[in-house]
């Protein structure tokens, strides 16, 4: 074999370690009863929206902004449906008056961000909504765990999950650049 | 009462007849077999009145924009249940492009009703869009949503209510209103008591098998 097709072997194994956690996550939430996946199409979140759209068991729903997601899980979570939003950090910002509704009507509330605007990021665009998306979603009532490492992912989720469904309380994981790699520009 | 700013515009009149106080009631009939999400102000107000605050209705008081994706959201987790969504015109354009997201799923058990009374009625009846050319019924139908209808004279009514209940696609109705108030009706403005009651409503109606 030459040392070119050894390098693209290494690379696809690489690729295939990394996203190893993306079908553990989906896994997870499948477990769990989550049957209404809401999202913003994002290449961090290609993995779980693929698995999700190619499950004839759950909704898998394409919004046209961050927001609608919010209300959405909302309207599940009245009818006993478990949903999560998987958004880009940028999305966010979108969400910040509908997070009312889950803070005043004290909904469970799970929601999945890949970061950007985060470590190693080369896009100056991004650097606003990075910085500010704890802050944000802080103030409204959201609270913010990091997942920098693969091996952390399912356990956080899970950890997450509990404090949303059984604490009743609003949580956004961040999946950060560290763990999700930064776009390159 | 016609708010000043429509005082010698005719043709604004002539397309906003109806009174939601009685087209509200009339649209829906029995409400019973009906789940309900109203947007803030006006909306919630017809709804919350129409069940006399009772549980089978989610009425935002805040969260401008949310009805139409809490009603997806429910009629998704509900598919035995019919979910109406009501929203003002003014809550809808906050958030139109729920009608897109709602008409590629196309849910069959999801009607959305636009009380349209062309006007912010909660923060003094500045006109809105819907009053200055826009048709949110055409963005409906331009959204993919298959049923579609709109209602400015009482002898539309039926049709409507025949659509709410018969219906094997999404629905989007407008139903043009006055500029006038909804029911001066106090209702329960906490937004949790409101979620776990709709839910205990929920529970209740599941163990009685219904």
């Amino acid at each position: 074999m030459s040392a070119a097709v050894h390098a693209e072997s290494r690379v696809k194994a690489k690729e295939a370690a990394r996203a190893g956690w993306q079908y553990e996550l989906y896994d997870l939430l499948r477990r769990n009863n989550f049957t209404q996946f809401a999202y913003v199409p994002d290449a961090g979140h290609t993995v779980l929206i693929n698995e999700s759209l190619a499950d004839a068991e759950v909704e898998s729903i394409a919004l046209t902004t961050e927001e609608e997601g919010v209300a959405m899980m909302a309207g599940a979570e009245l009818g006993g449906a478990r949903g999560v939003l998987l958004m880009q950090s940028s999305g966010a910002g979108n969400c910040v008056n509908l997070l009312s509704l889950i803070a005043g009507g004290r909904f469970p509330f799970l929601t999945l961000l890949s970061m950007r605007g985060d470590f190693g990021e080369g896009n100056p665009w991004q650097m606003p909504m990075g910085r500010a998306v704890e802050p944000v979603l802080e103030a409204m009532s959201v609270r913010c765990l990091r997942v920098d490492r693969p091996e952390d992912v399912v356990p956080v989720v899970s950890a997450a999950i509990t404090m949303a469904f059984q604490g009743g309380e609003a949580v956004a994981v961040l999946l950060t650049q560290k763990l999700i790699g930064a776009k390159a520009f | 009462m016609i708010m000043k700013a429509n005082v010698g515009n005719p043709e604004f009149d002539e397309r906003y007849v109806l009174d939601r106080r009685e087209a509200v009631p009339a649209l829906v009939g029995g409400h019973k077999e009906f789940l309900f999400i109203a947007g803030l102000a006006g909306t919630a107000r017809d709804v919350t009145s129409l069940v006399n605050d009772g549980p089978s209705a989610y009425g935002l008081g805040g969260a401008m924009g949310a009805a139409t994706m809490m009603g997806l959201g429910l009629a998704l987790a509900r598919p035995d249940r019919t979910v109406i969504a009501f929203c003002g015109d003014g809550e809808l354009l906050m958030n139109v492009g729920s009608l897109a997201t709602i008409g590629v799923r196309n849910p069959p058990n999801l009607r959305i009703v636009c009380v349209d009374n062309g006007h912010y009625g909660e923060t003094g009846y500045q006109r809105s869009h819907t009053s200055l050319g826009v048709d949110l019924e055409k963005i409906a139908v331009g959204s993919g949503i298959r049923r579609t209808l709109t209602i400015g004279t009482a002898a539309e009514l039926p049709k409507g209510s025949k659509l709410l209940r018969e219906s094997e696609d999404a629905v989007f109705i407008l139903m043009r209103v006055k500029p006038t108030d909804p029911p001066k009706f106090k209702r329960t403005l906490d937004p949790a008591v409101c979620r776990v009651r709709f839910k205990a409503a929920l529970a209740d109606a599941a163990r009685a098998g219904g």
